[in-house]
Parts: structure tokens; sequence; C-alpha cells
């Protein structure tokens, strides 16, 4: 049981919070103090107006992960905490990409490669061109390391958000 | 509905919380609820700083079971609050703080005596709040003091812009609030009970480790029926000192850095610890990977996070120590068998027996185990202590025994120098029919010593005994026994003299230098009507023993 407690692996943490300013400072200020780093949150909209969706991506132990839920739910604006599993989870995550553009060549090239990855070019300028992709963090992952042979010039991910299947 | 300001409501919800003192110290951007305060039959205690007037609501707090209230202006008066705030968070002390800010309009623009209080102190407030608009005040001090007070106990700070201050609005006061995402009523799970039931009723050397908690959920009698069902010898913590009386043939004393001789070795021999709210701070367990690797822990606590935090646990319970213990007793003794004696309990006198005096005898003259030991003659048994921070501290832990809950009253977490005076104040408002003792450090007692203003102005007469080593005492002790004596920046000399300084402000001040000087100032001090400062000068090179050195573990205690 130790041993597995040390083993690490990406966890997902999907919180709802109270929609109001400071909310997020709050959280973001404990994660800051009690030394949790986390790779990615996002917080958006749900289907209440009073309440906030916070999805958090955090590589580590089952311990630091169950400390770090834990510490989150004693936040008084914090209402729900679940770490999700991956079996039964929908993950998404956006990208924004853009490339450089050497020639046409290279231009339908990217066309390409971005329909392959069902993903949607999104403005075209002279020396540059920019592909939003939407999947899972693998597949953005994926069509990133594809994009690099071309140059990249910029990238903004999301982070990712997620919701249990069912 | 009741058309009012936001400083009225504000005023009138305090009332209905039952609020009967405020600690505090105005300034611009609070003066509309001073002025409304004026008109109200709330009790203002006006302090000299405001890191003491947070001091003094933690007292207040701890001596009563009550919630604390501080106030202070923006800006200066909000970042002296901030270490007062930090030593309630860190000790779980039930303190509603409010400060004013400077009006919603200039915030963010750096206007004068702006600081971002919010910010400052969401690290060490259990929730803060700035209300935007006077409406919201109601429910804003009903959430404050349902948050401060339940569950774990802890600091909250209403920041309150002056123009909400001003404001006007219908008012609706709640008598109750729900918020969502705070239930403190946990009840214990039965199967985890009934767990902790199966490794009790096993055990043959169980100890039980109790911890603030026990003060803080007001279950002192309920551990001691437990205990004398299981006849298990019982620990204490800094923070629990006094919930389980001393003289008490089961009780071993404080556990830890400093702790009792017996405390450390037993509870490393022990087989299954019932811990009951306990964070296993550093200072309570030495190095934590040796702190009982073999035992079984069972620990009980309110709050989720401090289970499994510091140290992996067999039988976690989660929940109100009050529920739990009637759920542990109920089951325990229709379990147990009557008991008498064990062998373990053979080992507890035996061990009490190989240590006795060993410290208390050490030293000559004026030794401060001696003198405490003397102070607890003197004093009734529910007079209540309150200590500085360093050597001070860890010698009335170990040799001023106390018998009652909310007795003993100590900076823990933070050990915060200054602490114990104007909490020494506060307690004393709290409890005006009991002597109030503040065990100090001169260093220590440098730190808040203005507040001996209040003491004589307001008219709250504590005593303070200075075990005065001209010395940054507990510095020098490290300094002395790993730093080769190296003193580097401990020495205070002989300033101030503290006779003349307490009598500066009003108060008397003694300087003795014996123990029958120091039996007849503390008679007089007990009857007398203003604060008492008994300076006595001990030799600058007293150490407190036992100890375990930074980083090891119990096991490595050195006894001088
Ligand atoms: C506000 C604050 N500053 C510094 C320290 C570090 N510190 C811990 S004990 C101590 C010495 C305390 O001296 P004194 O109050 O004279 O007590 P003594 O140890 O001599 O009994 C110091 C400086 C502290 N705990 N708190």
């Amino acid at each position: 049981m130790m041993l597995e407690g040390r083993v690490k692996r990406t966890y997902i943490i999907s919180t709802i919070v109270e929609n109001r300013p400071g909310v997020l400072h709050k959280a973001s200020n404990m994660f800051r103090c009690r030394g949790f780093n986390i790779d990615s949150i996002s917080v958006g909209a749900t289907e209440r107006k009073d309440l906030s969706r916070m999805t958090i991506t955090i590589r580590g132990d089952s311990a630091t992960v169950e400390q770090l839920v834990k510490q989150l739910a004693k936040l008084i604006d914090v209402i729900k905490v679940s770490v999700l599993s991956p079996g039964s989870t929908v993950v998404r995550e956006l990208a924004l990409v853009k490339l450089y553009v050497a020639d046409g060549r290279a231009r339908s090239d990217i066309i390409n490669y971005a329909n392959v990855f069902r993903s949607r070019v999104v403005d075209v300028a002279p020396g540059s061109i920019t592909v939003e992709v939407t999947g899972s963090p693998d597949k953005i992952d994926a069509f990133i390391t594809l994009a690099s042979t071309f140059g990249i010039k910029e990238i903004a991910r999301t982070g990712i958000t997620a919701l249990v299947r069912g | 509905m009741v058309e009012m300001s936001g400083s009225q409501a504000l005023i009138e919800a305090l009332y209905k919380e039952k609020v009967e003192v405020i600690f505090g110290l105005p300034g611009g951007a609070i003066i509309p609820v001073y002025d409304v305060l004026l008109d109200s039959k709330i009790r203002h205690i006006l302090g000299r700083h405001e890191q003491s007037v947070a001091h003094m609501a933690e007292g207040f707090a701890r001596a009563s079971g009550r919630v604390g209230v501080c106030m202070a202006t923006s800006g200066p008066g909000a970042t002296n609050l901030v270490t007062g705030i930090a030593n309630a968070y860190m000790d779980s002390s039930s303190v509603v703080a409010m400060t004013g800010q400077v009006p919603t309009s200039m915030i963010g623009r750096d206007a004068f005596q702006e600081v971002d209080i919010i910010g400052i102190t969401t690290p060490i407030t259990k929730h803060n709040f700035q209300p935007k608009y006077a409406s919201e005040i109601p429910k804003t001090v009903k959430m404050a003091f349902h948050i401060a007070s339940t569950g774990r106990p802890g600091p909250v700070l209403i920041d309150i812009p002056k123009d909400v201050q001003n404001q006007t609005a219908d008012m609706v006061f709640p008598n109750k609030v729900e918020i969502q995402g705070y239930n403190p009523n946990i009840s214990p799970h039965p199967l985890q009970v009934k767990k902790a039931i199966d490794l009790l009723t096993k055990a043959e050397k169980p100890i039980i480790m109790a911890g603030g908690g026990v003060i803080l959920s007001n279950t002192s009698q309920k551990l001691q029926a437990i205990v004398e069902l299981l006849l298990a010898p019982v620990i204490t913590t800094l923070m629990s000192k006094g919930c389980f009386p001393e003289n008490h043939p089961l009780s071993l004393g404080v556990l830890g850095m400093h702790g009792s001789a017996e405390a450390n070795k037993l509870i490393s021999e022990a087989d299954v610890i019932l811990a009951a709210g306990v964070r296993f701070s550093d200072r309570t367990t030495g190095k934590l990977d040796e702190f009982c690797p073999d035992a079984k822990i069972i620990h009980i606590d309110i709050d989720p996070s401090e289970i499994g935090k510091n140290k992996a646990i067999d039988v976690p319970i989660v929940g109100d120590l009050s529920k739990t213990f009637d759920m542990l007793y109920d089951s325990l003794a229709k379990r147990l068998e009557k008991r008498e004696d064990s062998p373990w309990l053979k080992k507890v006198r035996q061990t009490r027996e190989e240590f006795k005096g060993i410290i208390i005898d050490q030293g000559k003259g004026l030794s401060p185990p001696k003198l405490l030991k003397k102070l607890r003659e003197l004093l009734p048994n529910n007079s209540v202590i309150t200590t500085e921070v360093g050597q001070n501290q860890m010698w009335a832990s170990l040799y001023f025994k106390v018998f009652e809950p909310r007795t003993f009253i100590s900076s823990g977490g933070l050990g915060t120098m200054g602490f114990g005076f104007p909490a020494a104040i506060g307690a004393k408002v709290a409890r005006p029919d009991v002597p109030v003792i503040d065990i100090a450090g001169d260093g220590s007692f440098g730190m808040t010593a203005n507040s001996l203003a209040t003491s004589v102005v307001e008219k709250i007469p504590v005593i303070v005994v200075i075990l005065n080593n001209s010395m940054l005492g507990m510095v020098a002790q490290w300094q002395r026994l790993f730093y080769n004596r190296r003193y580097s920046a401990v020495e205070l000399g002989v300033a101030p003299d503290f006779v003349k300084l307490a009598e500066a402000f009003g108060a008397q001040g003694f300087r003795i230098g014996s123990i029958d000087e120091f039996t007849k100032v503390v008679k007089g001090a007990l009857k007398s009507e203003v604060t008492t400062v008994i300076d006595v000068p001990i030799s600058p090179e007293e150490n407190v023993f036992p100890m375990v050195p930074a980083g090891k573990g119990l096991k490595d205690t050195i006894y001088g």
C-alpha cells in the first residue's frame, strides 16, 4: 500500500465552487502554500449561475492527491471535489497552434494534417497559419509534435476540462 | 426589515451574536463603526498595538470557549493584526477580526492606508470576507461567527470598505445561515469506530494522546471516562495541557521536544495509540519516521485534512470528538471487563519512579522548576496561566501542573513571543473571577509590554512572572548546546528595569531574590487590584531539560 502511494500518475480533479470573486485566488493560494505543483487549472461556468467548475490536473502520488482533495474541500467556497477516474470521464482540451508557413506546399500539408486530426484552420496570414485542435491532451500533444516539424510560432492551450460520463 | 447604515448593522449583528467585548484600536477607515460602538452596550477595550488586540481576543476565546472579537483600521492597523491572526489560525482559536478598508471606489489604487488584507490573510484565516454592499453585512457576520466557532475553529476576517460602513440599506438579520460548502457536523463512521474498539480491546500497552481538539470540543470529562475504562495512560500536547488533570495517576504530562521524560519514553513503547484531536506537529512527535513506528494508531479529528497529513494512520476516524467519545465509551463499556491493574500500568509506575525528581532537583537558588512548583502551590486550581515563548514556556509546560481545561493558554503552533501578556488580559476579561498569570521571559514580555497601559487603564489586573535571564534564553540554549556556546545576538543586557517599567504604567512591580520573597509577592499580587509584574532574576545559563534536539526522534531525549 505504501508503495502504491508513491507511484506518480496524472489525476484530474473536478471541483464545484461558489461563483464569486476571490475563489480562484483562495484555491491557487492554497496550492502554493502547501507546495502542490499543479499542471493545469481551468475555470468556467456550469449549468447554475451561482456555481463554477474548476478542473485541475496534477501529476503526483495518491497520498499527495488525497491531501490536495482534502485541502480543497476544506475551503469554505468549495462545494464539491471529485477525483475523476480516466475510464469513465470525458476529457477535452483546446489548443490554438500558430505555425510558420514557408511556402504553398507547407500550407497545404498543414491543412491536410489538420483534417486528419479533425481540427480546424481558424486563421491564415501571409507567413503563418493558426489551427484549433480539440481533444484529449494526448491528441493535442501529438498534433504539436507533428506541427513542430513546420516550426511553431505560438501555442495557447486551455488546460483540460472534464465531465463524468452518463 | 430595518433601514440602517452598514456600521449600525455590524454592531447590531455583533450584539445578536452575544458579543460583549471588542478588543481594538481605531483609525480613519473604521471611524464609522467606532462612532456607532460608542452608543452600544458592547464594551470596547483599547489596545496599544493591534497585534496585542488580536492576542487579547484569542486569550478571551481560549479561556471562555466563546468567539473573541478584535478590530483595527485599514493598512498598518490590519497588517499589525496579522501576527495575531496567524497565531489564532495555527492554534485553531475562534477569533473574528474586523478591519476597515478604503472605500470601494479606491480599492486597487494604492490609496492611503490601503493594503490587500484579504490577500494577506487568505492563508492564515479559516475564511475571510469583504462585503461590497451594506446589505450583506448581517449575513456576513452570521457566517463569520458560524465558521469561526464550529467544526475545527479558526479565525475569520471581515474587511469592510468605508463606504460600505456608511451606506444605508434595508437590513435583514438571519437567525441562521447555511453555507453549501461547509458542513462542520461530522458524525464518525460506525465501522471505523468498531475498528478502533477492536484495536483498543486487544491492546496490551495502550496510550491516549489527547490534543488541543479535546479542549476545543469541551470533551475533557468524556476523555476521562474513557481513560478510566481503558486504564490507559494519557499524554497531552502543549495545546491540550489541562484537558486531563496532571495530578491524575494516569497523566504522563506533555509530549514532545520538551516533553516529560515519561511521556517521551512510554509513547515509544505503546502498541496502540488513541490520538484524539491532535495534528502530529513536529514539535510534538520529533522525527516522524521514528515516531512510534510499530504502534497501531487510531486518529480522530473533525478536520479530514489532518488525517494522514503528517503521519500514516491505521484507523482514521473523521468526526466530532464529542460524538466519537460517546460511541467509543458505549462500546468499550460493553466489551471491556473491569480492569484494576496490568503489566503496562506497572511499567508506567516504574518509569515514573525512574525519572522522579531528576530534573526538578537540578539547579540551585531560584531555579525555574522550583519557582513554578511554588507558584502552583500558591494559586487556586482554576487559575488561568498563559505563557510567552521560549524557555519560560517549556518550563511552564514541564513543571507547572494544570488540572482543568482552558486554564493553560500558550502559543503552540506559531510560537509567538509577546502572546502571553495580551492573551492574559483577554483571558482575565473572560474570567474576571480567577487569577490570571502570564509566565514570561524578559525578551517576550518586552514585545507587548505596552499592553500594561490597557491592563491598568481598563482595570484588568493580571500577574506577570518574568523568568528573567537577560537573554533570549531559548536561542541561547541552542547556541550553548549545538553551536559551541557561540552567543550571537541573544544577550539582552539589563534593559529595561521591569519594576520601573511596570510603575511607569501605573502597575506595580517587584524584583524578588528568594523563594520566600516570591511567595510573599505572589500572595500580595493575588489580592491586588492592579496588574503586578514580578521580576525574577534567574541564571542566564539555565537550560530546559529534557530536550529532544531538533530533527531527532523522541528516543534521543537528553536529560541534562
Ligand atoms: C516574535 C518572535 N521572534 C523570534 C522568535 C524566536 N525565539 C524563540 S524563543 C526566543 C527567545 C525568547 O526569549 P525570552 O522571551 O526572554 O524567553 P526565554 O527563552 O529566555 O525564557 C526567540 C527569540 C519567536 N519565537 N517569536
